[in-house]
């Protein structure tokens, strides 16, 4: 008894003399369901990059099936049956779907390839998944959580006995949540072992059978899922009782700083109207695919609008590209972080300056401004970060996230449109981030808060506008605002479509 | 602890082509006894500087993450016009400047060319310049009816030929637009957009940098650089030879920046590599020459540095 598909050993991780995990013991039994929690930069990641061979342990041993691992490479986890799903995807945009899932063990016809067969199979796969992804379909032309999908049945095409996913349902919206679970509960039956990372200790507390603390690299507890609830683990994360997690809700002012009027782009948006009040932080809840980062991308000029006006501070304005919507003091904190948010090759005050630029040079750069400026959001965000000259591919999601943040704020503007400002960060970083937009919006600025995620926006929002395939089904106020509306307007159940 | 911003460039990305050139250096002295006499140094860095001076150009187009092949066949055509332009005017100090601000032009046109059809045409730039090489090689040809250009001027060999301080014009000339260059890259917006387009575009793109325009910039910035080499070197002939002006300078640019540490994928690189980097080849043809090598052999010479640069870099970052 005791770790019978993989027993982790006293596994400890250095970088450059720096201990980033300690004395980590877990026996992992087969078919087993762990989740593993902590805050950005507890371990978590290193742990599973430790188990997939992607990084050597500089103490510790791991037996897999009883034997002791050699070799930390990810090709020998692979064969073992190992499977990381990271949170980035490792998806060729430029290949199809089928193509992606085969990579490297395709199936042939002597030297041909057997295309009719991999199509077939992925189908297969992906039915299994309960999606509809069709097999030719070049990856970059699909959402983010159907790349999620893909990526999860090309471990399913590895037979994969053991299955790590790191945040697999931060892109995805309930009913794509419940289907993973269905899928997951099904590999488990079939004697698949999952270590399974999340932010959301709700599913955490529904899918997995133990759960494992991680605080700042060393293992916090290891605990049996029935004995601990949502708010004992997120007190063993951050190792603190957490105070209110949303600040208080603000109060409707009746000032308009923008209002939207029957915008449409075509196949994209249809007639979309509401209005911004002045220091208001409005919602904007629906499924993936509704719309919404559409709606984000027309207003600052990324795309055209077929038709529609939008009036800022009551004068009609004509935003042309992403400069004009500077101009007119609109910024966006895009959903995507490392694909349009920030470069991950420059560091912190490149990063910082690179929309605002234009304050800190005439002719030359003023440096020295610019590092003012960085060293202020730094301070005022909890940036964590060894220099400001420290390039943010090093950087966790939470401390990025900041600094994407602080990039969309040094252009100074009026109206701040943020797109799942917290997708894959931690508790408490979230909960900075809530306490942040709030006190800018106390200041005057104005707030379009677009999230999947249902609790921030009721947490968050006075009032939420609710869109359903490019259209607004529904605009919700003070008791409407609850689960159960949101999602019977997401859905297009309720409200006029 | 703050770490200055010298410091910081001053990193492994720097040191490497330096701390071959210092080798290099060491060796081509105790293999030649020629080689330290200041005669040939200046000759070197003579040589370098017109592929040099290019090159910094290029360092500008492969960080947004283009690439221009058509700086040779340009060369050639922008340099014989100008001597056209030096003649019928005349060949006096006035028909030089003159033929200096033409020639200036005309590069900045064809690099506007180049840049145009890649950044609105929205073809890719090795494609567009591989076009533009063969079609300003046979301008050039077709002009000159295949012969020379040659300039009916006494004074023009002064820019080419002349000295300032003991040290040949052209390479003050490149010292200056490496400073240039070098200031622009690290200190002006210009500099920080070109990193951040090639680094990512769409990242750049939504944070409101104008992607044409800057991308298109730098391929006219390479076509002056191409204008002020055409320049140094008709002078220096006092002719430009219609097939043979330019030949390979594509080569050599690219090899100086990609010596020089400047990634192919773009988003990053030093004007300093770049310098090293021409230095560096330019001392190999002098050895090559200087040990008797077979001048056919010496592109085999360059060939092998290019690309055992660029595995000695790979290893680097692994």
């Amino acid at each position: 008894m005791g770790g019978d598909i993989l027993r982790i050993e006293g596994i400890s991780k250095e970088f450059s003399k720096v201990r980033v995990l300690n004395n980590v013991q877990l026996d992992i039994e087969k078919g087993e369901v762990v989740g593993i929690i902590g805050e950005n930069g507890a371990g978590k990641s290193t742990l599973i990059k430790i188990i997939s061979g992607i990084y050597t342990p500089t103490e510790g041993e791991l037996y897999f099936e009883g034997k002791r691992i050699e070799e930390f490479n990810p090709l020998n986890a692979r064969k073992l049956g190992i499977s990381l799903i990271p949170q980035e995807f490792n998806l060729i945009g430029e290949l199809t779907v089928f193509e992606n899932i085969f990579l490297g063990k395709e199936y042939r016809k002597k030297v041909l390839l057997n295309k009719r067969r991999m199509i077939e199979r992925t189908k297969e796969l992906l039915a299994e998944l309960h999606t509809q992804i069709d097999p030719t379909e070049k990856i970059q032309n699909l959402s983010v959580a159907q790349k999620q999908m893909v990526e999860i049945a090309k471990s399913l095409a590895y037979d994969s006995k053991f299955l790590i996913m790191d945040e697999p349902t931060t892109v995805l919206t309930g009913s794509e949540i419940e289907v993973l679970f269905k899928i997951m509960n099904k590999l488990k039956e079939r004697g698949v072992t999952i270590i399974y990372i999340s932010h959301k200790l709700k599913e955490i507390k529904t899918i997995c059978d133990r759960v494992m603390v991680l605080r700042d690299g060393e293992q916090i507890v290891v605990e049996a899922i029935e004995n601990v609830d949502e708010h004992r683990m997120a007190t063993l994360m951050v190792g603190r009782e957490l105070s209110q997690i949303f600040p208080p809700k603000l109060n409707i002012a009746d000032e308009k700083v923008l209002e939207v009027e029957n915008i449409s782009v075509r196949g994209k948006l249809k007639d979309i109207s509401f209005d911004l009040r002045k220091g208001e932080i409005l919602g904007f809840a629906g499924l993936v695919g509704a719309g919404r980062t559409e709606m984000a991308e027309t207003l600052i000029g990324i795309r055209k609008k077929s038709s529609g006006a939008v009036r800022i501070n009551g004068k009609e304005v004509t935003i042309r590209n992403p400069g004009d919507s500077i101009r007119k003091k609109l910024a966006y904190l895009s959903e995507d972080r490392q694909g349009t948010g920030i470069i991950t090759s420059f560091d912190i005050i490149e990063n910082i300056t690179l929309s605002s630029l234009p304050e800190y040079a005439r002719i030359l750069i003023d440096h020295k401004k610019e590092r003012a400026a960085a060293q202020y959001y730094v301070d005022s965000f909890k940036i964590k970060a060894a220099s400001l000259q420290t390039a943010l591919e090093f950087f966790s999601g939470g401390n990025q996230q900041k600094v994407s943040l602080a990039k969309s704020l040094d252009t100074k503007p009026e109206i701040l449109i943020v797109d799942e400002p917290t997708r894959g960060i931690d508790v408490n970083a979230k909960r900075e981030i809530y306490y942040f937009l709030n006190e800018l919006a106390q200041k005057g600025i104005s707030c379009i808060f677009i999230s999947s995620e249902l609790e921030e926006i009721i947490g968050m929002c006075s009032r939420v506008v609710v869109m359903k395939e490019g259209k607004i089904t529904g605009i919700l106020q003070g008791n409407d605002i609850n689960e159960e509306e949101i999602m019977l307007h997401a859905t297009g159940l309720k409200g006029v479509a | 602890m703050k770490t200055p911003k010298i410091l910081k460039n001053f990193s492994a990305e720097k040191w490497g082509p330096l701390l071959a050139l210092v080798i290099l250096f060491v060796i081509s002295a105790i293999a030649s006894p020629y080689f330290l006499k200041t005669r040939n140094l200046m000759n070197i860095l003579r040589q370098v500087s017109y592929t040099g001076i290019i090159g910094l150009g290029m360092t500008f187009v492969i960080i947004t993450g283009g690439i221009d092949l058509s700086v040779g066949s340009m060369t050639a055509l922008v340099g014989g016009i100008a001597i056209l332009v030096l003649n019928a005017l005349g060949g006096g100090i006035w028909a030089i400047i003159v033929a200096v601000l033409a020639a200036i032009g005309i590069g900045a046109g064809f690099g506007a060319i180049n840049g145009l059809v890649i950044t609105k045409g929205r073809v890719a730039p090795f494609i567009v310049t591989l076009g533009t090489m063969a079609i300003y090689r046979s301008l050039t040809l077709y002009i000159s009816g295949a012969g020379e250009f040659r300039s009916q001027s006494d004074l023009f060999p002064e820019l080419g030929m002349g000295y300032f301080l003991g040290i040949p014009i052209p390479v003050w000339i490149f010292i200056g637009l490496a400073v240039l260059f070098s200031v622009i890259l690290n200190h002006t917006r210009y500099g920080r957009y070109i990193c951040a387009i090639g680094s990512n575009e769409r990242v750049a793109k939504y944070a409101a940098i104008k992607i044409d325009r800057i991308r298109f910039l730098a391929y006219v910035i390479i076509g002056v650089t191409v204008a002020v080499t055409a320049v140094l070197l008709s002078s220096r002939l006092n002719s430009i030879s219609s097939s043979n002006a330019g030949q390979n300078y594509e080569l050599d640019a690219i090899a100086a920046v990609i010596i020089g540490g400047t990634a192919m994928s773009g988003g990053s690189g030093t004007i300093f590599g770049t310098v090293i980097g021409a230095i560096i080849l330019g001392i190999v043809n002098n050895m090559l020459n200087m040990l008797g090598v077979s001048p056919y052999l010496q592109g085999t010479v360059k060939g092998l540095v290019i690309i055992g640069a660029v595995l000695i870099q790979r290893k680097k970052k692994q």
